[in-house]
């Protein structure tokens, strides 16, 4: 085995282009607050600008938790199939600690009344004296205020501390010259599976807190699931195109076929999962017409038409159709050319998650904003990835299913 | 009129096996069979085993059983006897197509999967009451087996291969003729 390539470098050219991403996209964002006014509103705090800035963090925040949670599975299902390529899934999942530092952040802005993507943060929304009173925030303003902050934080502190442990346990490991008794996989094996645990309601409530409560009027039960499965195939899409990535560089030579064959058939499977929930969702609340729950689709309908069809065709017939045959899904650039386009999709996705219930009817299409936003996060999600992925050698060692991954064949 | 010896090469383990075939295939001989008490990983390439076209088939189970599923609920829901559940009249197929694509969804797995169960059941010729075309009892146990079909000249060299490579029985199991054709 060629021991130089154990050890990733961050290509110049890969660190130039995330550097220039974030400076255009830093560019784009100052842009968008002098850009997103609306004369005749004046209580109008450049919302559009504000709900991109949230979906670019929300997104690549998920993609770093979703990877944790895959990290996770893996331990907790004992399965071996993946360890040759554990430490780029580590790489991506070591980002949720960014990515919640920057939620943090943009609650916290929230919380002040700088933005105002919240309409329950608005103070006097619960007094029934105030101009901004809201009968139905105030019947639920409970669930709010601070009992909000509270979980809020604990989200925050358990995913980034799981993640955090896993990866060090991981890291450990390899400094060991023989770990005869495989001490640090059971230790993560305990914590994978406590991770399921906590994991399998926070993400749930994290999503009705941050995402669902954009537009506080309206609840749906199925909405945690449609969220992390969004997040689940976004992170998949992201952990294959980077092994894909850094096997054309030379790096990850002892991955087999069948391992990029089965991160394949993960991406092809969870598109199936995503668009199921995301049919089941719009469907049961198409079925009953109840206004209260249909109010959601109709935005969506009204003003957002020609995002809400492609979200559904690029990310659901386009993975059916490109991914079905076992040839594809082991063509490299077949792999790369779909998992840019679904990762487009899926971020296309939390903008229509976001933005009706922001926006609203002001909405005027796609433009440089969502782009700007877009191209920053990406930036700063690479930048830090990648220089994760340097942090530690890319083969792990003392693990007790390297054997049968470096021959794992289907 | 060309005759074949029947050879049986009996292995303990699964890596001589493996050995075997990978020589024996190099040296131009055609492996007929191969019997072990486990599926083993990745054997169909070294034996030549063509790949599968059952995905073929179930594409084409799966594409039956939507159109089946489209054709039923169109007749029973809008053409036959249009229903009106929950207010959405069923003047049209595609006025309520949401309503109806679980029960295509259900069509085409349901086809696809039972279509590929029947199709491998009777490719095999697994019917009720079939004979077991096991060469061998012992590879249901711990024995691993080759069957291979040779004429004599080709059989020499697979004994001395199979020998070689570690099998621990090559037996002949009497000669096959076959008919020319014209």
């Amino acid at each position: 085995m060629n021991t130089e390539k154990l050890n990733f470098v961050i290509p110049s050219k890969a660190k130039m282009l995330s550097i220039a991403l974030m400076v255009i996209g830093l560019i784009c964002i100052a842009l968008m607050f002098a850009f997103d006014k609306q004369a005749d509103d004046p209580e109008y705090h450049h919302t559009r600008a504000w709900a991109n800035i949230f979906a670019g963090s929300f997104f690549f925040m998920a993609i770093g938790l979703a990877a944790a949670f895959f990290l996770g599975l893996q331990y907790a299902a004992e399965a071996g199939w993946a360890t040759t390529v554990k430490r780029v899934i580590e790489g991506v999942a070591m980002y949720v600690q960014w990515g919640v530092s920057i939620l943090l952040l943009f609650f916290i802005l929230g919380q002040l009344q700088v933005h105002h993507i919240y309409h329950w943060m608005l103070s006097g929304v619960a007094d029934a004296g105030s101009q901004h009173y809201d009968k139905v925030i105030a019947d639920k303003i409970g669930y709010f205020g601070v009992f909000w902050w509270i979980r809020t934080i604990l989200y925050m502190i358990g995913w980034s501390w799981f993640t955090w442990k896993l990866v060090k346990n991981s890291r450990e490991a390899d400094k060991l010259d023989k770990d005869t008794n495989n001490s640090f996989h059971w230790k993560n094996i305990k914590l994978g599976a406590w991770f399921m645990v906590v994991f399998a309601v926070t993400s749930s409530t994290s999503s009705w807190d941050w995402v669902m409560s954009i537009d506080t009027h309206w609840f749906s039960t199925l909405f945690g699931w449609y969220t992390f499965s969004g997040m689940w195939i976004s992170a998949l899409v992201t952990i294959t195109m980077l092994v894909v990535w850094l096997k054309r560089l030379g790096y990850l030579e002892y991955v087999t076929e069948s391992t990029i064959h089965d991160l394949g058939k993960w991406m092809f499977a969870i598109s199936f999962l995503w668009t199921y929930l995301y049919f089941s969702q719009f469907m049961l609340i198409w079925y009953s017409d109840i206004p209260e729950e249909v109010v959601y689709f109709q935005t969506r309908w009204e003003s957002y038409k020609a995002l809400m069809w492609t979200v559904f065709f690029v990310n659901f017939a386009f993975p059916m159709i490109m991914l079905m045959s076992r040839d594809s899904k082991r063509n490299f650039f077949f792999l790369m050319f779909v998992g840019t386009i679904i990762f487009i999709g899926h971020y296309l996705d939390v903008i229509m998650i976001v933005m009706p219930g922001t926006v609203g009817h002001a909405w005027t299409g796609l433009s440089w904003m969502e782009l700007g936003s877009f191209l920053f996060f990406l930036g700063l999600f690479l930048f830090v990835v990648l220089r994760n992925l340097t942090k530690a050698p890319l083969l792990v060692k003392n693990h007790p299913f390297l054997e049968e991954s470096l021959h794992h064949t289907t | 009129m060309a005759t074949k010896q029947i050879i049986h090469g009996v292995f303990g383990d699964e890596e001589p096996l493996l050995e075997a075939c990978k020589k024996l295939r190099a040296s131009g001989i055609r492996i007929k069979d191969v019997f072990t008490p486990f599926p083993i990983h990745g054997i169909d390439p070294i034996v030549g085993v063509p790949r599968t076209r059952i995905a073929i088939c179930a594409f084409i189970y799966g594409i039956t059983g939507t159109s089946l599923a489209t054709l039923m609920m169109w007749y029973m829901m809008v053409h036959d006897w249009p229903n009106d559940i929950g207010g959405k009249p069923n003047w049209a197929y595609y006025f309520n197509v949401p309503a109806f694509i679980p029960i295509t969804f259900e069509s085409t797995v349901f086809c696809a999967a039972h279509g590929m169960a029947l199709t491998y059941f009777l490719r095999c010729w697994l019917v009720p009451g079939a004979k077991a075309k096991n060469p061998d009892p012992r590879t249901t146990d711990d024995k691993f087996l080759i069957y291979l079909e040779l004429n004599d000249e080709q059989s020499k060299k697979a004994d001395e291969i199979l020998r070689a490579t570690g099998a621990e029985e090559v037996n002949y199991k009497g000669t096959l003729t076959i008919e020319p054709k014209y």
